[in-house]
């Protein structure tokens, strides 16, 4: 199973990512979770929302405290609270930054995958505003495997109707332009 | 053909109302059922169905309304949370003694104060004695098939019960996960419409909801007391159709490897699915251990509950409510009671978990099986305790 936690802000669309992400997921025929951090939202404050991936039927149903993969919809989030909490120390963590992966590390100290993409530019090419959380989910399939990127492209349909393309080719470029940095 | 979607729960719950061929709704928004209310409001103004959605100013209004509409044999829905529950709580008794198959979801949530918004169950048991069938989901899957089972049991001539359906607020309601919606054809072919024995109408006027004086009312009370036991067989009748046709079994009490187990945890509602992770832990360690799930909370279904206990040593049963200054939370006092003139009985103890959204995760249901265990070893009896509660 593979254990997700995304960091955005109130009306990033966080709750959305985390919804295409499983159905894309499910589409595939694996079993999937989606859920925000539960409670009162406020536009603009910090907020975190979850997944969960599986090949098995999912059980569990309480939070998650150690994630797989840790992904930051917004630069200023990094410093401000703590996006590494519980973050296995093998684990991945994608950042929608202008910075490298090896600047992040550095910054933060964390010696697993480090993948970072400037989601907010291409957010603003492509979408025209710099609303990343679909652009971010390219990011996502690329650096955790276990879905196709072809397999959101269905779900985004779905959801964003005649604004689709726009999302779908915003996350091809995410999937394309990003840089990784291994684990050492 | 059955389809295969991720969905989130609480929309889950108001497309399985959809598939229901309802002719009215009448909900009252709140946190965390408010998905429900939408969702239903939007598959009416859609005309995906031909149903009534009456915007009502307060679920005391809400469960009015739709028990109004059901008394003319109309096959109604409403839906609500804690607080929302607790002001329908002076018509709940009313529906039920009208014998009207009034079903409701309600998204569990704590009840204030302090004022809280997330899960636990402190919302149902305040209407435990309302005469209602009460039903507790632990998964997606099972609040799509429990809503449509709902309709079919409610309105069953032998029952004519109003039912409440449990979904953990949040945890379910606000999870996308996988759902498999059973083909519209196979659950109209299920659920035909309502055949109601009397209804109100102006050509043919009839009093329902009477007075009952004295001569009458203990009658009335015992009947309606005998109508909610013998509403088991019919639940249970309902439950093999249903299996018969989209293969999925649904129980009074569930079990998981608790046949030969010594230990056993008794859990009610979405909990049960992470304490199956702990049992399977502990089992690998050579814990002898269990799982009972509760799936009918009224009619109390204690026959299955014994045969489900009989041979374990220890029953440890949680709560998600307080009944302030009792002998433990509400389960746990229904279970010890029930099992009281067994002459076999298990040693019980009762812990109170995962009041008003405290996360009860894996690694705390295997701390409280070793620690009941080891209590249970030095032979200590003991009542309910507060598990990871501070003070």
């Amino acid at each position: 199973m593979i254990e997700i936690r995304w960091h955005g802000r109130g009306g990033q669309g966080a709750v959305t990512s985390i919804e295409m992400l499983a159905l894309a997921a499910i589409e595939e025929g694996k079993y999937a979770q989606g859920f925000p951090s539960f409670g009162p939202e406020r536009r603009g404050a910090p907020v975190a929302a979850f997944n969960r991936i599986d090949d098995k039927r999912i059980r569990v149903r309480s939070a998650i405290y150690n994630p797989d993969v840790v992904v930051v919809l917004d630069p200023s989030l990094v410093g401000l609270v703590n996006v590494l909490e519980g973050l296995k120390p093998d684990g991945t963590l994608i950042v929608n930054t202008v910075k490298s992966p090896d600047e992040i590390k550095k910054e933060l100290n964390f010696k697993g995958t480090v993948v970072t993409v400037d989601a907010s530019h291409i957010a603003r090419k492509e979408l025209g505003v710099p609303i990343t959380n679909t652009t971010m989910l390219g990011a996502v399939a690329k650096a955790i495997k276990v879905i196709k990127l072809k397999s959101l492209e269905g779900p985004l349909k779905e959801r964003f109707g005649r604004l689709a393309p726009r999302n779908i080719n915003a996350l091809k470029r995410a999937y394309k332009e990003l840089k990784i940095s291994e684990a050492a | 053909m059955a389809k295969r979607v991720g969905m989130e729960v609480g929309i889950a719950a108001a497309e399985a109302v959809g598939m229901c061929n309802i002719d009215m709704a009448a909900v009252y928004p709140i946190t965390p059922q408010s998905h429900i209310a939408e969702h239903l409001s939007e598959i009416v103004a859609d005309g995906r169905i031909d149903a009534e959605f009456v915007t009502v100013e307060s679920e005391h209004t809400s469960i009015s309304c739709v028990s109004g509409a059901s008394a003319t044999g109309a096959r109604v829905y409403t839906a609500t949370s804690s607080q929302g529950l607790l002001y329908m709580h002076e018509i709940l008794p009313i529906v039920s003694a009208m014998r009207l198959p009034v079903v409701m979801g309600n998204a569990n949530r704590a009840i204030s104060g302090p004022i809280n918004i997330w899960n636990d169950h402190s919302d149902i048991m305040p209407q435990r004695d309302a005469g209602w069938i009460v039903l507790f989901a632990d998964n997606g899957q099972e609040v799509v098939d429990l809503t449509i089972q709902s309709f079919k049991i409610a309105e069953h001539k032998e029952v004519m019960l109003p039912i409440c359906l449990n979904m953990d607020g949040f945890q379910l309601t606000h999870t996308v996960e996988l759902i498999e919606f059973p083909d519209q054809k196979k659950v109209d072919k299920f659920l035909p419409p309502r055949k109601p024995l009397a209804t109100l109408h102006p050509d043919n006027p009839v009093s329902m909801g009477t007075l009952g004086m004295p001569e009458i009312y203990a009658e009335a009370r015992k009947s309606q007391d005998v109508a909610l036991i013998n509403s088991k067989q019919y639940i249970l009748q309902i439950w093999d159709e249903w299996e018969k046709m989209f293969g999925r079994r649904y129980k009074p009490v569930e079990t998981y490897r608790a046949d030969d187990a010594e230990i056993l945890m008794l859990t009610m509602g979405s909990m049960g699915e992470t304490a199956e992770l702990a049992v399977d832990q502990l089992r690998e360690k050579g814990m002898s251990v269990g799982l009972v799930k509760l799936r009918l909370w009224r009619p109390f279904p204690f026959e299955e509950l014994k045969a489900a206990v009989k041979n374990a040593k220890l029953l440890i049963v949680t709560d998600r409510a307080v009944s302030f200054g009792g002998s433990g939370g509400p389960v746990y006092i229904e279970v010890k009671a029930g099992l009281y003139h067994e002459k076999e009985r298990p040693l019980i103890y009762n812990y109170i978990i995962g009041l008003g959204g405290r996360d009860v995760p894996v690694p705390c249901f295997v701390e409280m099986f070793e620690a009941a265990a080891q209590s249970a070893e030095k032979g200590i009896v003991k009542d309910y305790e507060y598990y990871g509660v501070r003070g």
